[in-house]
């Protein structure tokens, strides 16, 4: 009895309470449970550990590089400066709250194969890393309401469970416009952006006069690769920020390096930082999503996989340049009409412009041809601007960071989430 | 058969062709690995082929094969890409 008591002392108090090796468990049970082969379940298991351990380290080297650009903007402008990026919020919302988003992460798996099997809402969402961001962000919201323990994990499990299976539906509609009608559907918390498209595409434009009907160059495909993209971004940024803020900020934090020196390497450590924490995400996601849709399959056949994002991108690739351009467009002009209203300044970052405002883009062009593609990524562009602006204070200590979460559901969640949980907290 | 999955992240689309092709591997009895890559990282990878969709299929230069795929969702196409790769192994 007394050693029954001391593993389930460790299992509740020491592997419970270690985000790396929860992470580690839940892989586990889905691989046992999908009777994988010992060597496929010891290399899924470790692997997902070793991820959460590696998400940690990056976001240390991303630390180093955000908390100079922070104090600068903050110094020059006297206001506080946001680069929204998913990664970057959700390494830093481990660091507190990691035992809270795992438990999150997998009782929202099975709240999302509930609602699956018991509502018309027949989607399972397989974007691994975007289940991660919501866990996370649902778990910095929630506590910053002053749910703990129990409550919060149950909360915030229904309704990651919900908006898992809400998203998908929503974009459904669209979706069958954009394939004309496969058996997969939308998982993206971009997606309030993308139906906004849509439905601006449906007020402006004509789907016959097609954005697939230009010729456009394809040099800015480079921008795919979200290292790049993060990279000369980060570089802009630094470099842009150092000039105004002058030389009597910057060398405050530039140790002595000039501006071009400084400016290239804060851009660098800080994508090598994304890059970090990427490979962990990868590590950890690449081994819990196929356990998760093959208990999907077996659990709910009859749903859709709901997938990234960028599996539209095949269907309208015109659409994804000029979406995404116009999107970056939206959140420059934002930016500047951010500060007077008294918000934080939201700097608007390649990677969540680039995937969101060309999925906008593609769905715009659905219903709404060229125009549709322009103005309907422009307006997703406004929103991932004023939503993230907006999202902060519910964010808690965590809306102190320089970065926030990107996309628009993460918003929209976080906001509507956020001021209910104070009316009961 | 060592495969590499690449996207432009790692995480989306590749994930999704990584389920495919093994679901295909298991069904058809081929022996070996797919592991998920995103486009900066598959330098220095050792690898049978490499299966992407074909945007980024077009980015990547790599000594093993590049196996470009138009609908990574079409079971069918990535089905007959990975028989056609295995026998020329």
């Amino acid at each position: 009895m007394d050693f029954l008591m001391s593993f389930v002392n460790f299992l509740v108090y020491e592997v419970l309470n270690q985000p790396a090796t929860l992470v580690g468990l839940m892989a586990f049970l889905g691989l046992i449970l999908l009777k994988k082969p010992f060597s496929k379940i010891m290399s899924g298991t470790l692997k997902s550990i070793l991820g959460f351990v590696i998400l940690g380290a990056g976001a240390n080297v991303l630390i180093g590089s955000l908390n100079n650009l922070g104090p600068m903007i903050q110094d020059a402008f006297n206001i506080q400066g946001v680069i929204p990026t998913n990664e970057a919020i959700v390494a830093l919302a481990q660091q507190t709250l990691g035992t809270q988003t795992a438990l999150i992460m997998a009782f929202g798996f099975i709240a999302n194969l509930l609602f699956a099997r018991l509502t018309p809402l027949k989607y399972v969402f397989l974007t691994g890393h975007h289940i991660f961001f919501m866990a996370a962000l649902l778990s910095a919201v929630l506590s910053t309401a002053g749910l703990t323990g129990v409550p919060l994990i149950v909360a915030g499990a229904v309704i990651l469970g919900f908006v898992m299976v809400l998203f998908p539906a929503l974009a459904e509609p669209f979706m069958k416009k954009i394939t004309g009608g496969t058996d997969v559907a939308l998982g993206h918390f971009g997606t309030t952006g993308y139906v906004a498209a849509g439905l601006v595409g449906n007020l402006v434009g004509d789907p016959e006069d097609s954005t697939e009907d230009i010729e456009v160059p394809k040099t800015l495909s480079f921008l795919k690769e979200s290292v790049l993209s993060t990279m000369l971004t980060m570089i802009i940024i630094f470099f842009i920020v150092s000039l105004i803020a002058g030389r009597d900020i910057y060398s405050q934090y530039s140790n002595g390096q000039s501006i071009f020196m400084f400016s290239l390497m804060q851009g660098i450590t800080f994508s090598a930082g994304v890059h970090i924490i990427l490979t962990g995400v990868r590590m950890i996601i690449g081994e819990i999503v196929p356990a998760f849709q093959g208990i999907g399959e077996k659990l709910v056949p009859d749903a859709k996989p709901a997938l990234d994002c960028p599996i539209t991108f095949t269907y309208a690739p015109n659409a994804v340049i000029i979406g995404f351009l116009f999107s970056f467009l939206g959140g420059l002009i934002s930016m500047f009409l951010l500060g007077p209203i008294g918000l934080a300044l939201i700097i608007p970052g390649m990677v969540p412009h680039f995937f969101t405002g060309a999925t906008a883009g593609v769905f715009g062009n659905a219903t709404g041809g060229k125009k549709g593609a322009m103005l309907g990524a422009f307006v997703n562009g406004i929103l991932i601007s004023f939503l993230p602006a907006l999202l902060l204070p519910v964010l808690g200590s965590l809306g102190f960071a320089n970065t926030t979460f990107g996309d628009a559901d993460f918003g929209v969640v976080g906001i509507i989430i956020g001021y209910i949980a104070k009316l009961f907290a | 058969m060592r495969v590499l999955a690449v996207c432009g992240m790692g995480l989306g689309s590749s994930l999704v062709l990584k389920m495919n092709i093994e679901k295909i591997m298991e069904q058809e009895g081929i022996e070996g690995s797919v592991e998920v890559k995103d486009l900066s990282s598959i330098q220095g990878e050792q690898a049978d082929y490499i299966f992407a969709s074909e945007e980024i299929g077009e980015k990547i230069e790599h000594p093993a094969e590049v196996i470009s795929v138009k609908n990574m969702t079409d079971k069918n196409e990535i089905r007959e890409k990975v028989l056609a790769a295995y026998k020329k192994l």
